[in-house]
């Protein structure tokens, strides 16, 4: 029996719910070159998505010999809120520009490593996949930290709203640094959390040092993400993402 | 099926045009993997530059096209993603004809692509396609677009 598509599916609503949420900026951010920064990364993150989801939805029908009649949109579309595996950091509101910077920041400081290492997965699918999101999650990782650096060591305003957003986003960090299955990391499928761990802490670190900013303490960390419990932001961003699709279904464009 | 229609396969499939980036072809990008007969019918194999690149789903169209065309057709367009794309595929010709469309390509140092000055600056990391970014000649004055090394 597979165990790809449970595997996979966390992974692919991490990505596609973090790229709504991006591209929710499109004609809106501060300057036009951020616009089109904001607009890849979504870019990016959907194509991440669809990518994962492709493999998820070919693997269940496998198991069953006869389809499920699983494609990337249904599995996007015609889900509810509680069958979503996405932690919650990425399901937070975009908030001021400050708080989209912090929670990309957080995200691809684990995305960074976590891909890196998953390229040596044994899973073929997934090694495939890493290979791509590697050198994506990386530019990601650069352009967040430098953002963050320029706000955290900027005016006193923007110093302020990122400290803020720090402190806000800081306990649903924990969640998206924690492995999704023990069984799959022994089994080679998944890569070693503790290492991307240390990584991430290496990064988090210098940056925050960079950007004069203060860690907030570790003592409440939000989770339920994985298992479908999610906050009540993320209802109404799939409210608004399914909408389309729900209204006509099977609609093209 | 024989070499001669592979070859003429080979051939239109290989001048389809990246629509993103003209004149670019998808064997310039090197995004074109394979041209295989699969039991009479032609198989193209195509690999994404980057994952959620839209321009890809019109590449498949115009593949299709190309070889209908060519009275080649109906044809499979399949995706593979390993080994995965970078920079490194593209060819020779791909660079030559970047720099003539006032885009600077990726590897080695920035230059302006209009006067060749190394003295030039990033406005953003991120351009108006997933695979540029944005520059300024700090000699001409000129801005431009440079293809992201990957």
């Amino acid at each position: 029996m597979s165990i790809l598509p449970d595997l996979l599916l966390p992974l692919a609503d991490d990505a596609l719910v973090l790229g709504h949420r991006l591209s929710e900026w499109c004609g809106r951010a501060p300057t036009p070159e951020e616009d089109l920064a904001l607009a890849n990364l979504a870019l990016d993150q959907i194509g991440l998505a669809r990518a994962l989801y492709a493999v998820v939805a070919q693997e269940t029908g496998q198991e069953t010999g006869q389809g499920t009649g699983q494609t990337e949109d249904t599995l996007a579309y015609f889900r509810d809120d509680r069958a979503f595996r996405n932690c919650l950091l990425v399901e937070q509101a975009n908030g001021d520009f400050a708080q989209t910077i912090v929670r990309q920041f957080l995200f691809s400081a684990h995305a960074d490593p976590f891909w890196r290492a998953a390229c040596a997965s044994a899973a073929p699918a997934l090694a495939a996949i890493a290979a791509k999101a590697e050198k994506e999650s990386a530019y990601h990782l650069r352009h967040a930290a430098a953002w963050l650096v320029r706000l955290g060591d900027g005016t006193e305003e923007s110093h302020a709203r990122a400290q803020a957003a720090l402190t806000a986003l800081w306990p649903c960090a924990e969640e998206a640094l924690t492995a999704l299955d023990p069984v799959a990391v022994v089994a080679g499928i998944l890569p070693d959390p503790a290492p991307i761990r240390a990584a991430w802490e290496a990064t988090v670190t210098a940056t925050l040092s960079r950007a004069t900013l203060d860690r907030p303490a570790d003592d409440w960390p939000q989770t339920g993400g994985r298992a479908g419990r999610h906050t009540e932001a993320f209802g109404k961003m799939l409210a608004e993402m399914q909408s389309l699709a729900r209204a006509h279904p099977g609609a093209v464009w | 099926m024989s070499t001669r229609r592979l070859a003429r396969a080979r051939a239109a499939v290989a001048a389809v045009e990246d629509p993103e980036l003209p004149p670019l072809t998808i064997a310039d990008l090197g995004i074109l993997r394979d041209v295989a007969d699969r039991d009479g019918r032609i198989e193209v194999t195509i690999t994404p530059s980057y994952t959620g690149c839209p321009a890809m789903v019109v590449i498949g169209w115009e593949i299709e096209a190309a070889l209908d065309r060519a009275g080649l057709g109906p044809a499979l367009v399949r995706t593979e993603l390993a080994p995965a794309w970078d920079t490194a595929s593209l060819t020779p010709a791909a660079h030559a004809k970047l720099r003539a469309a006032g885009i600077a390509p990726p590897g080695g140092p920035l230059a302006c692509p209009r006067c060749a000055s190394a003295r030039v600056e990033t406005i953003s990391a991120f351009g108006a396609t997933a695979c540029k970014s944005l520059h300024r000649c700090l000699e001409c004055r000129e801005p431009f677009e440079a293809f992201k090394t990957l």
